[in-house]
C-alpha cells in the first residue's frame, strides 16, 4: 500500500466527513476504524442552529450552510427531512430568550420567527396547552447520521481506503495497530471521540452519557423538531444528571425522544430513574405521548472537552497530529464545518471562519490561568 | 368441549380456540405477518414473550404486541393500510 497523505482515525460522521473533504482536496486518505459503534450510531442527528456563545454560532451557523448543498444528494436511506425546530417557551420570561435567541441568529444570516401561543398551537396543533410561545428556526433539519458517515465515505472514492483496525498507539508519523500492523502519513488526524485521551495521553476529552427512546409507528402527529428553550439551561448543568425535552418526529412515523445528560458513566445500560423523569418532561410538552408505546431505548455518550467546545485544529505541540475531537452533543451539525476547517489547514488553506476559538492550546491557557 | 372465539384481522373473520394469542391467530391466517418492515419486508412475530417488538400491530384502535394479547371476541385486529393495500394489489 502507497503511504497516504493523511490517516484519519475513527470512522463516525465527524472522522467520515473530514476523510471525504480530504479527498476533494485531492489528497490520499486511509481511514482506520475500530468498527465499534460510537456517538453517530447513538444519537438524534438533529441539524440544529446553536447559539451558547459566538464561536459555536459560527461554527454551526456555517455547517448549517455546507448541509445544504450535501442534503440534496443524499439517498433516501439518510433520512433528511427540513422539519425546522421549535423552539418552546414553558414560561413567558423565556419569550425574552427567544427573542434574544432571534437576533443571535439574526446577526449571522438564520431566519426565524418568533410565536405567540397561538401562532405555535397553529404550527403544532397537538403541543399541551399553557404554553407561552417559542421560536421557529425553519432552516434546521434531521439526518439519520449513520448512514451519512456511510455515503461519506462512499463519495470519497479511490483516494480512500478504509481499514478496520483499532489504533494502539501514536508515534508520529507512524501508528499502531493491535494487529500488528503499522501505518504511516505526514499527517494524522484523530477524529476517534474519547478514543484521543489514550493515543495523546491527555485527559482532554470525558464522556456524557445520554439516553434516547423511540416510539412504534404514529404517522402524521408532528411535523417539526420540538425543543425546550429551556435546554441550553438543564443541559448543560455542570454536573451531575439532568433531562430536557427535545423531540423528532422520524420518517418513519416514530418518535423519537430526549435527552438527558450525565457526565463520566461508562455504563452504557439505560438508567430507568432518568429515563422517566426524561419521559414526564416530555408528557410537560405532549401529554398523549402517555399512551404511546415506546419500542426501545439506548444510549450513547457525548464526548466533551473541558469548556464544552470542540478541538480542531493542530496539535498544541505535536506537529503532524491534528484534532477533531469533542464534538459533544453537535458532531452531526458541525461534521461538515469541522471537515472543511481541517482539510483547509492540513492543506495550508484559510479557512472560511476564524479558526482560533477552537484551537486546542486554549487547554493549556486555562491549566496555566488556573 | 373447547369455547372457540370469532375476531377480525384486516376485517376478515377468523375463528379461533380460546386462549389463543392474536400472534397465533396470525400464523393462522392466510399471511402470517404483523406488519412491514421500512424497507418492505414482511415481519411475522419472532420471539413471543413481548421483548423483540416484531409483533406490533393494531388491536381495537391501540397499537398493542400480538404476542402478548390474548384474543377476545369481537376484537378488530388491523395491519396498516399499506400493508393491506399491498396484499390486494
Ligand atoms: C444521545 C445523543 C444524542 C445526540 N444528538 C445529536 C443531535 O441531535 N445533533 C447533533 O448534531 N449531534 C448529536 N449528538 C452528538 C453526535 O452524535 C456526536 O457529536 C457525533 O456523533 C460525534 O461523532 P464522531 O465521529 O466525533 O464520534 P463517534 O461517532 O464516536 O466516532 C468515533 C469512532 O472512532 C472509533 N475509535 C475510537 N478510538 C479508536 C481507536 N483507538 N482506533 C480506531 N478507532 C477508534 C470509535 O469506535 C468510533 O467509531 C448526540 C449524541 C448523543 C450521545
Ligand atoms: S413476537 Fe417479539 S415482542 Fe411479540
Amino acid at each position: 500500500m502507497n503511504a497516504p497523505d493523511v490517516i484519519v482515525v475513527g470512522a463516525g460522521i465527524v472522522g467520515a466527513a473530514c476523510a471525504w473533504r480530504l479527498t476533494q482536496r485531492g489528497l490520499r486518505v486511509t481511514l482506520v476504524d475500530d468498527g465499534r459503534p460510537g456517538a453517530t450510531a447513538a444519537g438524534m442527528g438533529h441539524l440544529v442552529c446553536m447559539d451558547d456563545n459566538p464561536a459555536e454560532l459560527a461554527l454551526t451557523a456555517w455547517s448549517l450552510a455546507l448541509w445544504r448543498d450535501i442534503l440534496p444528494r443524499l439517498p433516501d436511506n439518510c433520512a433528511w427531512r427540513d422539519c425546522g425546530t421549535l423552539w418552546l417557551a414553558q414560561q413567558p420570561d423565556e419569550l425574552e430568550e427567544a427573542e434574544r435567541k432571534r437576533q443571535r441568529l439574526a446577526d449571522v444570516q438564520v431566519a426565524s420567527e418568533p410565536l405567540c401561543a397561538s401562532a405555535l398551537t397553529a404550527r403544532e396543533p397537538t403541543l399541551g396547552a399553557g404554553l407561552a410561545g417559542g421560536l421557529w428556526v425553519p432552516g434546521d433539519g434531521i439526518v439519520y447520521a449513520p448512514n451519512v458517515a456511510r455515503w461519506f465515505i462512499e463519495q470519497a472514492g479511490e483516494r480512500l481506503t478504509h481499514i478496520t483496525g483499532e489504533v494502539i498507539a501514536l508515534e508520529e508519523p507512524w501508528l499502531q495497530l493491535r494487529d500488528g500492523r503499522r501505518l504511516q502519513a505526514p499527517a494524522i488526524l484523530l477524529a476517534c471521540a474519547s478514543g484521543a485521551n489514550k493515543l495523546l495521553a491527555e485527559q482532554w476529552l470525558r464522556i456524557k452519557k445520554g439516553q434516547l427512546a423511540i416510539t412504534d409507528r404514529y404517522p402524521a402527529r408532528l411535523s417539526h423538531q420540538l425543543v425546550e428553550l429551556g435546554y441550553a439551561v438543564s443541559a448543560h448543568a455542570p454536573d451531575g444528571k439532568s433531562v430536557a425535552f427535545n423531540l423528532q418526529p422520524r420518517p418513519t412515523g416514530q418518535l423519537l425522544i430526549g435527552s438527558s445528560r450525565e457526565y463520566d458513566n461508562p455504563d452504557s445500560r439505560p438508567d430507568p430513574v432518568l429515563l422517566a423523569a426524561m419521559l414526564h418532561r416530555a408528557c410537560d410538552f405532549l401529554p398523549w405521548l402517555a399512551d404511546l408505546n415506546l419500542i426501545r431505548c439506548w444510549s450513547g455518550f457525548r464526548s466533551a472537552s473541558p469548556d464544552g467546545q470542540p478541538l480542531l485544529g493542530p496539535h498544541p505541540h505535536r506537529p503532524g497530529v491534528w484534532l477533531a475531537l469533542g464534538h459533544e452533543g453537535l458532531g452531526v451539525t458541525t461534521a461538515p464545518g469541522t471537515a472543511w476547517l481541517l482539510a483547509d489547514q492540513i492543506t495550508d488553506n484559510k479557512p472560511a471562519i476564524d479558526a482560533a476559538p477552537w484551537l486546542a492550546s486554549r487547554l493549556n491557557r486555562q491549566e496555566v490561568n488556573a | 368441549m373447547t369455547q372457540t372465539i370469532n375476531l377480525t384481522i384486516d376485517g376478515v373473520a377468523i375463528t379461533v380456540v380460546e386462549g389463543t394469542s392474536v400472534a397465533a391467530a396470525l400464523a393462522r391466517s392466510p399471511l402470517p405477518a404483523a406488519r412491514l418492515s421500512v424497507s418492505g419486508q414482511l415481519r411475522p412475530p419472532f420471539c413471543g414473550m413481548g421483548v423483540c417488538q416484531e409483533c406490533r400491530i393494531t388491536i381495537d384502535g391501540k397499537r398493542r404486541l400480538a404476542c402478548q394479547t390474548p384474543c377476545r371476541a369481537g376484537m378488530r385486529v388491523e395491519r396498516d393500510a399499506k400493508f393491506r393495500s399491498d396484499q390486494h394489489d
